[in-house]
């Protein structure tokens, strides 16, 4: 019999029952949860006589998508998700002064970790598979039986291997590798499959970088991308396991259960060659449609935006200060920048970067999905162009009749200098 | 469990899409009972009536591939909180047809033949449908013309459509 993927092996340790012919109920280790779309869930299990929780300590909530709230809409959203962790007794609710994006600030309280079963009503659930968890987006329906009882079903994971192999050049990152995935795979390329990220260019990624590769995954369709956990994963998680693990070798230990089989058995496995890859962007409204920035000419611009659960942590912020030390942004554009928490906003400022984005012309907001989707803190108007951190572009994805172009901190930050599509001096390709 | 009974709505088009069931602008709805006027409000279907021909509706019999598009749940909700708990099709897309099932709510499959009948036979005509599901089977009758059609339904399908969808199945099982 063949060897198991790490998907397999979380599915195997996880499933309480199997229905129907590849109908997987799974235990569910966490449930994450934001004020878009808890709120239905919430009112539909009020409906059902049901507002109940399955246990309040795994269940993590947080206002992150529109924060302050803007609008009476987006109060009430609030409101609900704020009452309900209440009566429930969520300790780890997160509501304004202490709340940062969902999938950047869940994995910094320690949420994650390898070997878990997560799921959340957002796309972007995929991100915390950096850890080595299984983690998917939801629907409604499935968020309800995972309030109420704490499993998901799924369908049995086909796992996609992805070799990152080669040397990555100066100023090319993990937002560029992940584009150069998307592109190469396309849209579809990885539906309702697992991306297993491997080789030695992920192995020399901070969890920073892991993450922003796991958070793309599902641009190219797939369910979650997962990295193997290792000493970075270990190194990240240790104030939180310590006194779970007599030391950190022993962690590695536990955690190389979620390694895969030598043996596994994979839909299909690729060797991805970075050693030559340049910076990329996208152009157009599919985030397969991937360039290289110099093809881009002379591509104007309106709006810059830094932030997001893709590229709004602390490592990321220092890439782009890195870049604008000691500059100006353009006269002709518009810079925003979001921390993705309120601990990487603390860390930015103490480093001082937070001083140089603002010395640039950049407006600092609190944490924030704001931009990214297009809801607060800087919407486009019709005809505008955004070069964005973020991880979607299509049509409206910021405003309507908005163009978006994605691309890494390092290319956003010298686009803003430049006032059109650039690549940073840390590049020298 | 609902009857999956009740008059009949056609719909004589493939691909009518997620967004032709719910538009995205009413995503940002927190209750489903927010959706029910804005069914079918975008469908490109000549003739098409909305609000009019929906009314009083509890059935729909449509061709291939309904649902496609955005997996959005708003769409089987749009369905649910008017009343329309069956939709018989040559083909479903594949998360639209889970989403139904999960809400409790019945997809049937019929061979593009069977549903070519339906439509010349009985499109025209006021229609029904009372469904057995303990057989299986369905009785579609207008005026005097009544025939009796089988479908297949796993069984994992038929104790969610019975319990009344994944949240009360899974509460009841697990
Ligand atoms: S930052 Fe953007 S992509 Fe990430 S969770 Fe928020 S809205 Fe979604």
């Amino acid at each position: 019999m063949a060897g198991k993927t790490v998907a397999e092996k979380i599915f195997d340790s996880h499933r309480i029952d199997n229905p129907a012919d590849d109908v997987h109920v799974l235990k569910l280790d966490a449930v994450f949860c934001h004020e878009i779309t808890t709120p239905m869930a919430i009112t539909d299990l009020i409906a059902r006589g049901k507002d109940r929780v399955f246990d309040p300590q795994k269940i993590k909530a947080v206002i992150d998508h529109v924060t302050p709230a803007k609008d009476s809409k987006t109060a009430t959203q609030g409101k609900i998700l704020r009452e309900w962790a209440r009566r429930h007794r969520i300790r780890d609710f997160f509501d304004i002064g202490r709340n940062g994006i969902c999938h950047v600030l869940f994995p910094e309280q320690g949420f994650v970790r390898p070997g878990h079963t997560i799921i959340m009503g957002d796309s972007h659930t995929c991100t915390h598979g950096a850890f080595g968890a299984f983690a998917a987006g939801v629907g409604t329906t499935d968020l309800e039986v995972g309030i109420l009882k704490g499993i998901c079903a799924f369908h049995y994971p086909k796992t996609i291997k992805i070799d990152i192999t080669g040397n990555l050049p100066a100023g090319v990152f993990a937002k560029d590798v992940i584009l150069s995935i998307i592109g190469r795979l396309g849209v579809n390329g990885a539906t309702n499959t697992v991306i297993e990220f491997s080789g030695p260019v992920v192995a020399g990624m901070s969890m920073d970088a892991r993450m922003t590769l796991c958070n793309m995954a599902v641009e190219a369709g797939a369910t979650c991308g997962i990295c193997y956990p290792d000493q970075t994963t270990v190194a990240y998680l240790w104030p939180f396991i310590q006194n779970e693990y007599p030391d950190r070798s022993a962690a590695l230990e536990a955690f190389k259960a979620f390694w895969p089989d030598a043996d596994a058995a994979y839909a299909k496995a690729i060797k991805h060659d970075v050693s030559g890859l340049e910076p990329l962007v996208t152009d157009g409204f599919k985030p397969d449609n991937v360039k290289a920035v110099k093809e881009m000419g002379t591509t104007a611009i309106d709006q810059i935006y830094i932030g997001s659960c893709t590229n709004g942590r602390i490592e990321d912020l220092r890439i782009a200060a890195q870049v604008l030390k000691g500059q100006k942004i353009s006269d002709n554009v518009r810079g925003i920048v979001s921390p993705a928490t309120p601990k990487i906003f603390r860390q930015a400022l103490d480093e001082g970067i937070i001083g140089i984005f603002m010395d640039a012309g950049f407006c600092v907001t609190n944490p924030t999905c704001g931009a990214c989707l297009g809801m607060s803190t800087g919407v486009l108007a019709e005809g505008e162009v955004c070069a964005a951190t973020t991880n979607r572009n299509f049509s409206g994805r910021m405003g309507k009749g908005g163009m978006v172009h994605l691309m890494s901190p390092a290319t956003a930050a010298a686009s803003a200098i430049a006032g059109r599509i650039a690549n940073s001096p840390i590049y020298n390709g | 469990m609902w009857d999956f009974s009740g008059k009949v709505l056609f719909l004589d088009r493939a691909d009518i899409n997620t967004d032709e069931i719910i538009a995205a602008k009413y995503l940002t709805e927190i209750t489903r009972a927010a959706l029910q006027p804005h069914l079918f409000e975008d469908i490109k279907l000549d003739g098409f009536q909305g609000q009019d021909d929906i009314a009083g509706k509890s059935v729909i019999i449509t061709r291939a591939n309904f649902g496609c598009g955005s997996s959005r749940e708003h769409a089987p909700w749009a369905l649910e909180v008017n009343g329309i708990h069956l939709v018989v099709a040559e083909s479903f897309a594949r998360i639209f047809r889970q989403n139904m099932f999960n809400c409790g709510m019945l997809a049937v499959e019929l061979p593009a033949a069977t549903i070519d009948h339906l439509f010349q036979s009985y499109a025209h005509q006021q229609t029904t449908v009372t469904t057995n599901l303990e057989n299986r089977v369905f009785t579609i009758a207008a005026g005097d013309q009544k025939e009796d059609i089988k479908f297949s339904l796993t069984d994992f399908a038929r104790a969610l459509v019975e319990t009344g969808g994944w949240v009360e199945y899974a509460d009841s099982h697990y």
